[in-house]
């Protein structure tokens, strides 16, 4: 048994990897079919990755939302929830950390917490109406979660036009004392976008760990998302519980929004359709099996496909449109993880 | 030299890190009820899993008519003739008897399915041995029992010849069992051969004419039922001398511990499935609850655990009216619940045995403290209960769902006694557990009384309502109707009592 779950462990590391590389093979092939070279290609991708410390800037600054995204599916996911929303949580959050930036005048210390924080409380409650709706009436969170999303993305365009328009489809620029960007790692990483929203990322995936595995209010959250029968007889109040679940799932995707409101962009834009981030959040946390750190990695991989993917169109000469396959490719074949499963344990139990 | 119409010679499979079924071998003669017995996880199911190509043996052979078979997946077993009832019924539950039968291997005529000629022929089958099936009812209009004959019927329409019957009585009210023997003997009759899987001794001696023994997935042996008793098989089955008959002193009964007065619960149909129930429990004494399942037993027990809302009435518990009160606040009360169903209510099945042993008391003191878990006291009480009652278990961080059935339900009864709560539920404590772990429970129980706590046991089982009540109330549509003394009076007299009559003593009124 003890042997079974260390080779458990294992594959938990093992699949992902595997199913990345295959993700590239097939892709490799369709460069191939399409008359490029996939060594050419494949190259330009990771020199976009690691090539230069601007690369590596760039992915770490994709990846935060990226990261944190994953991290609100996979902690609903963990307590048997599953947190569509996070897409329109984060833009809630964005608008929350965006309007506190501009708005308000403070020290930096305070200014920039204060900011997060709003960001955090607006995707919470917008994770606690389906959350809500769940415990009170049984309505499915799948449904309200969608729907919301739609909500968020016409309310915060709505608000931003009515309150905060500075023209040209933008709102006002935070202020500096509330702005994440940072002189020092631009500097270190060449004049990257990079900011101290990973430092806050990294923070918030310490908490998800923390809460999950190391308190009470954890054990009940995973007890209700196993088992509902059996946590209403160990006398957890079941409801509370969903709605909690929802609620912190939203406020990390709240904090998502906030590193772009806070950190990349500045500000935000009123936007037409979704930003994605929420919906990649989504393979985030399954690449990353739910766990906070596996969830970092699965980010940090998003992100660097992301921001490095141009550099197969200049440097290798594929077309943006073959670029964009072969990152989904990756992704589809990560994602598939539970074929790759399947497929690796027949393999293992052929080996023997 | 006898003809076997299957033989199982020295079958081993392994599973990683265990042997399940090492070296087994069983032999079916054409014609008779054989029964594999053995302990939970003894390996009976890994056996017949094999028989009927679910997984494939490492080593032996298996004959079919004397002819060496390979039994790759089901169908293949069919095909040989060989039907599996499942003890958990594989039915599509708005689909009709027929519909059901037919599931998988539909008769079309220019492509419609053919329903009426396939009923006509499930007519006949149910005819033949005596099922009386209504071939048109639909599964969830129809009781377990009949639910079962379907199953019976779905392995006869596939032409088997070779029955196996996965704890077929688990399931089933007294009057049911009975049936479902009276069909076997008919099924045995008209040529069918039978295998049975079950530890329920009394039901090998009524029905079977040999029976094969498996421990901790070796084959013991085979005897014949004719040649054996009870005690004998049981001794075999679990390797030592095993009490039936529980030894317990006089129950030395002290104040009411639990008082119940007039209370209505509704069930999911809002319909009062406990109506004007009157109930008292003294502490030192097991109270048992008879009755047949469905005249408000679980309902009852989720009233006064705080689980289901209760419309009237009332409940104390040591003086204390909990009423509607919230679980948690009823368990702090002194309540231990040792659940009907322990993979619904009692276990959380994904988490460790070390966490499952702290289900309701995680948020106290010494297992948390302002929020966070101690996972080292929270472990070394674990360890302390998996040592003290005996829970087999690779290790306190093995997560419930791996252990088998009986020590999953001593895992629980450890977390509820060891909370010493001043009244215990235990429902059907003892459901689906052989011999060993059932006389564990029982003695555990007993203890608990001398102890001067509370008991109130729940159990369609008359065998074990007898042995170890004190005083048996019995319910019937939601009242209790009777309380007897278990030294006056029988089964017959309970048997009457459950179906709703009254007793004689009392005469008409």
């Amino acid at each position: 048994m003890q042997k079974l779950l260390k080779n458990d462990r294992l594959f938990n590391i093992v699949v992902p990897v595997f199913s990345a590389l295959l993700g590239m093979l097939v892709g490799g092939i369709i460069m191939l079919l399409g008359g490029y070279n996939p060594i050419t290609g494949f190259g330009a991708l990771i020199d976009g990755m690691f090539g230069s410390p601007k690369g590596i800037g760039e992915m770490i600054r994709a990846a935060s939302p990226l990261i944190l995204a994953g991290l609100a599916v996979g902690f609903a996911f963990k307590t048997g929830l599953f947190n569509i929303g996070v897409e329109g949580q984060l833009l809630v959050g964005w608008l929350a950390s965006v309007w506190v930036g501009y708005a308000l005048d403070l020290p930096t210390v305070i200014h920039v917490p204060l900011a997060i924080l709003a960001a955090a409380l607006a995707g919470g409650i917008w994770g606690m109406i389906p959350g809500f709706l769940k415990a009170r009436f049984k309505v499915h969170e799948v449904i309200v979660t969608i729907m919301l999303n739609y909500v968020a993305l016409y309310v915060t365009a709505d608000i931003i036009k009515r309150y905060l328009y500075a023209g040209n489809e933008k709102s006002y620029k935070i202020n500096e004392s509330a702005s994440l960007s940072s002189e020092f790692l631009a500097s270190i990483t060449n004049g990257s976008r990079l900011h101290w929203g990973i430092a806050v990322t990294i923070i918030v995936a310490f908490i998800m760990w923390f809460i999950l595995d190391k308190t009470t209010t954890g054990y009940e959250l995973k007890a209700v998302g196993f088992n509902q029968h059996a946590s209403m007889y160990a006398g957890m109040n079941v409801s509370k519980n969903i709605v909690l679940s929802m609620s912190i799932s939203g406020a990390f995707a709240g904090v998502a929004g906030a590193m772009e409101g806070l950190g990349t962009f500045q500000n935000m834009t009123v936007l037409s359709a979704f930003t994605g981030t929420g919906f990649d959040g989504i393979a985030v946390a399954l690449l990353g099996a739910n766990n906070p750190f596996g969830i970092v990695i699965a980010g940090l991989l998003f992100g660097g496909l992301n921001t490095a993917a141009p550099q197969m169109n200049f440097n290798a000469n594929v077309p943006q449109e073959l670029v964009e396959i072969i990152i989904a490719l990756i992704i589809f074949f990560v994602a598939s993880g539970y074929l790759i499963r399947l497929i690796l344990m027949r393999f293992s139990k052929e080996g023997k | 030299m006898e003809e076997y119409v299957i033989e199982m010679n020295n079958i081993r499979k392994e599973f990683p890190g265990i042997v399940a079924n090492d070296n087994i071998t069983l032999q079916l003669k054409k014609g008779e009820i054989h029964a594999l017995l053995g302990e939970n996880g003894a390996g009976k199911s890994t056996l017949m899993n094999v028989l009927f190509g679910l997984y494939q043996p490492e080593e032996g052979e298996i004959k079919v008519k004397g002819q060496p078979v390979k039994i790759t997946d089901p169908n293949v077993a069919n095909r040989l003739g060989i039907g599996m009832v499942h003890q958990h019924f594989m039915l599509v539950h708005n689909f009709t008897v027929t519909e059901n039968i037919i599931l998988g291997s539909e008769p079309t005529k220019s492509g419609k399915i053919n329903i009426s000629d396939a009923a006509k022929k499930v007519d006949e089958l149910s005819k033949q041995y005596g099922l009386s099936v209504d071939p048109y009812a639909k599964i969830e209009d129809i009781s377990v029992g009949m639910q079962q004959r379907v199953e019976i019927l779905k392995t006869l329409y596939r032409g088997a010849e070779i029955l196996i019957f996965d704890e077929p009585t688990a399931v089933l009210t007294p009057q049911e069992i009975k049936e479902l023997i009276q069909i076997m003997d008919r099924l045995v009759k008209e040529g069918k051969s039978i295998i049975l899987i079950t530890h329920k001794l009394k039901e090998i001696m009524e029905v079977c004419d040999r029976c094969t023994v498996i421990r901790k997935g070796k084959g013991i042996g085979t005897v014949n039922i004719s040649e054996t008793n009870p005690d004998h098989l049981a001794e075999l089955m679990v390797g030592r001398e095993v009490h039936f008959k529980v030894d317990k002193k006089e129950a030395v009964p002290k104040d009411v511990e639990l008082e119940i007065k007039d209370l209505v619960v509704m069930d999911a149909r809002n319909i009062p499935s406990v109506n004007g129930l009157n109930l008292s429990v003294k502490a030192g004494e097991i109270l048992g609850i008879a009755g047949v399942d469905g005249n408000g037993q679980t309902e009852l027990i989720e009233g006064i655990t705080g689980l289901r809302k209760v419309k009237s009435g009332s409940i104390k518990i040591n003086g204390k009216e909990v009423v509607n009160l919230s679980s948690r606040k009823i368990t702090e009360t002194g309540v231990g619940h040792i659940p009907q169903d322990r993979h619904k209510h009692g276990l959380v099945l994904d988490y460790t045995i070390g966490e499952n042993m702290v289900l309701q008391t995680y948020y106290q003191k010494p297992f948390s403290k302002s929020g966070i878990l101690n996972f080292n006291t929270i472990y070394e009480k674990a360890k302390q209960l998996i040592k003290e009652y005996d829970v087999r278990t690779p290790s306190e961080y093995t997560p419930a769902r791996a252990l088998s059935g009986g020590n999953q339900q001593k895992a629980i009864i450890a977390r509820e006694v060891d909370r010493s709560p001043s009244l215990l539920i235990a429902a059907q404590p003892t459901r689906g557990l052989d011999v060993g772990a059932i006389e564990f429970i029982h003695s555990k129980l007993i203890e608990e009384r001398d102890k001067g706590k509370a008991v109130l046991l729940v159990s369609f089982e008359l065998d074990e309502i007898m042995n170890l009540s004190d005083r048996i109330a019995v319910i019937y549509e939601g009242k209790i109707v009777a309380v007897v003394d278990p030294k006056e009076t029988n089964e017959q007299e309970l048997g009457l009592l459950m179906a709703g009559g009254k007793r004689e003593s009392e005469g008409v009124s």
